[in-house]
């Protein structure tokens, strides 16, 4: 059903630059808080590097904890962005139009934000950074390239630049926009990034195939990226992490995650900005369904994750699954994770009048990313804090007060870096919005008048 | 040889593709104007657009670039510091294979990139009639063609009902100016 509204260019304009040009209440709310959070974040972290390490709750063997938790957590957020963005442009999808824009942006930040997580993990990064940049080539020491942590820096970082790329390429048209309406240091800004855009039919031409050429591109990196990541855990020995499913198990988690997460954005951006005209409750109704078989295939393989770990009758493994499903408090975990990422929020995507319902939408999605949020901890934690054979030292994990603060300080992060962002950027793409209007027709059928979108193939 | 511009801004689309047509009317190529818009319509609303391009060159030497790229680090590390594991081989291919990939797939993304900026001739920091009314939804057709021609360029345009006409020298006006 086309819920599409005749919009001149000029409201187009007007209405998805408003952001930039108001700071509505909410939005300052939203900045005072966000900032709130992202301030007790950056004290956490400071409070981290002079104390070192021992103010949180990692001591052997627990070595990876919130922070890693957190790390892969961000990274399944980010993939959705792209995604979503890359395949509805590569089927010619037109509900992509508004959602694409911050979906991308959405990526950027995720995973700038996992990306900053190991690097903090170190609890002293700038040794860290000391002995990576420059390399320490002259002793003729190299990285050793059969080891997954230097596999997931190349995927991560191949993954952000290509993402940036991305978007900086599709916005290039609305950056010619903002400098053509604009004066003082934006009109500097939007100038030199617009790079002297004028417009004319080759442009458009290069930017359509553009299009094209990087969703097909940034889709296989996406599967790789997640991929990897699982390989820093499914490589070593540990057990419940040695398993051959958790790369496709990452992927299908991570989507299920970051299409929730676009759902988020999507109803904050239409409370915040007021783009009722642009998402619209269509868009809602379709993501929700794409969104029923995302979910259900993210069940199937943390069923199938479970069903590996017992079906060997290994003693280790099945110890470990043993203390995930059984033992307090992984059996409450396990439940959550159930609730949570699948048997509430599915259910109720399955009835149309829920799926076109924004605070319905906006709050499973919440609920979705909790469950996510405890999968990953639930998928991470067990195995290292568990005694089998050849284990030294076992121990519980117990986060500090620290380590919550950064979890939740990164949550500020990324909102706060969004709301920056919607001050300077249009979020929604504004040309994409007009090329849309291009398209959509009323058509004749019988005695009736249908909206419908018109399009060469 | 010198080569004067003319600028016609339209309020319609109608307005902008009979304006079109009356340059094809007039004897000009479809190489001697572009149309300047802020939004893409649909390929040939405004007649066939001429020029070839290379895009798709672009991306598979970003990924040759990028294979070679990550084949030297792999293999040019474990080569550069000989460490042997358990009297397994010296390159261990399966590691390689996901840096080359990463490499491979980095090179003709940013290659792809490189060739839609070369593609569409950006940055551009020459000087070309322009008008900021264009991104507001006006409709520019920019005629560029021998001084000669300039006059009937312009009298082409006028027939479409312009909003403005632009030259080098300024405005020149919708309608010719009364003797």
């Amino acid at each position: 059903m086309q819920e599409r509204h005749r919009l001149g260019e000029e409201e187009i304009t007007r209405e998805l630059f408003r952001p930039l040009v108001t700071t509505t209440p909410m939005m300052w709310v939203g900045f005072i808080g966000l900032g709130a959070v992202l301030a007790i974040f950056v004290f956490a972290v400071s409070w981290m590097f002079y104390w070192g390490l021992g103010v949180t709750g990692l001591q052997r063997p627990n070595m990876w904890g919130f922070m890693i938790v957190n790390f892969v957590f961000w990274i399944g957020i980010s993939h959705a962005g792209v995604m979503i963005s890359a395949i509805l442009r590569l089927t010619q999808a037109e509900w992509r139009r508004p959602v694409t824009r911050a979906a991308e942006v959405m990526t950027i930040f995720s995973l700038m934000t996992a990306m900053l997580h190991p690097v903090i993990h170190t609890g002293r990064p700038w040794r860290t950074l000391y002995w990576v940049f420059p390399y320490d080539f002259w002793r003729n020491l190299w990285p050793d390239v059969r080891g997954p942590l230097v596999w997931d820096p190349s995927a991560i970082l191949t993954y952000l630049t290509g993402s940036t790329l991305f978007l900086y390429t599709t916005m290039i048209p609305d950056m010619a926009l903002a400098r053509d309406r604009t004066t003082g240091w934006r009109r500097v800004l939007y100038t030199i990034l617009a790079l002297g855009w004028r417009g004319n039919e080759r442009q458009w031409k290069m930017q359509t195939i553009a299009g094209f050429l990087l969703s097909g591109l940034i889709l296989p990196v996406f599967v790789s990226v997640h991929s990897i990541v699982s390989w820093d855990f499914a490589v070593s020995l540990v057990p419940t992490w040695h398993a051959t499913v958790f790369a496709p198990y990452f992927v299908i988690g991570a989507i299920h995650s970051g299409v929730s997460a676009v759902v988020t954005l999507m109803a904050l951006m239409r409370w915040l900005f007021r783009f009722d005209h642009y998402i619209r409750l269509e868009h809602f109704d379709a993501i929700g369904r794409l969104l029923i078989a995302v979910g259900t295939g993210w069940l199937w393989f943390f069923l199938l994750d479970i069903f590996f770990a017992i079906y060997p009758q290994e003693a280790r493994e099945l110890e470990i699954m043993q203390f995930r499903l059984f033992q307090w408090p992984f059996n409450v975990l396990t439940a959550l994770i159930f609730i949570f990422g699948y048997f509430i929020p599915v259910p109720i995507w399955i009835f149309q009048r829920f799926r076109r319902n924004v605070k319905i939408m906006f709050w499973t999605s919440i609920l979705v990313n909790v469950g996510m949020w405890a999968e990953r901890y639930w998928l991470i934690k067990p195995g290292l804090m568990r005694k089998y054979e050849l284990t030294f030292d076992w121990n519980w994990y117990r986060p500090s007060i620290v380590e919550v603060s950064i979890v939740l300080g990164s949550f500020a992060l990324v909102g706060f870096l969004l709301l920056v962002f919607s001050k300077i950027f249009p979020p929604i793409s504004v040309w994409e919005e007009k090329e849309g209007q291009h398209f959509a027709q009323q058509l004749q059928v019988g005695k009736r008048v249908v909206n419908a979108i018109v399009r060469e193939f | 040889m010198a080569i004067r511009e003319v600028l016609g801004l339209y309020r319609d689309l109608d307005s902008a593709v009979a304006a079109a047509d009356a340059l094809r009317e007039a004897g000009f190529s479809r190489s001697e104007f572009e149309v300047l818009s802020n939004a893409p319509y649909p390929e040939g609303t405004f007649g066939e657009e001429s020029g070839i391009h290379r895009l798709f060159v672009f991306p598979l030497i970003g990924a040759a670039c990028g294979f070679a790229a990550g084949l030297l680090i792999t293999g040019g590390t474990q080569l550069s510091f000989p460490l042997l594991t358990g009297g397994k081989p010296l390159l261990s291919i399966p590691p390689m294979i996901i840096i080359m990939y990463e490499g491979t797939m980095l090179g003709a993304l940013i290659f792809t990139v490189l060739g839609v900026l070369f593609e569409s001739r950006l940055p551009w920091i020459g000087r070309a009639l322009y008008d900021p009314r264009i991104t507001q939804g006006y409709i520019g057709i920019l005629v560029r063609t021998a001084p000669e021609r300039e006059a009937k360029a312009i009298e082409a345009l006028r027939k479409a009902n312009p909003e403005d006409i632009l030259t080098e020298n300024g405005n020149v006006g919708k309608q010719p100016a009364r003797s």
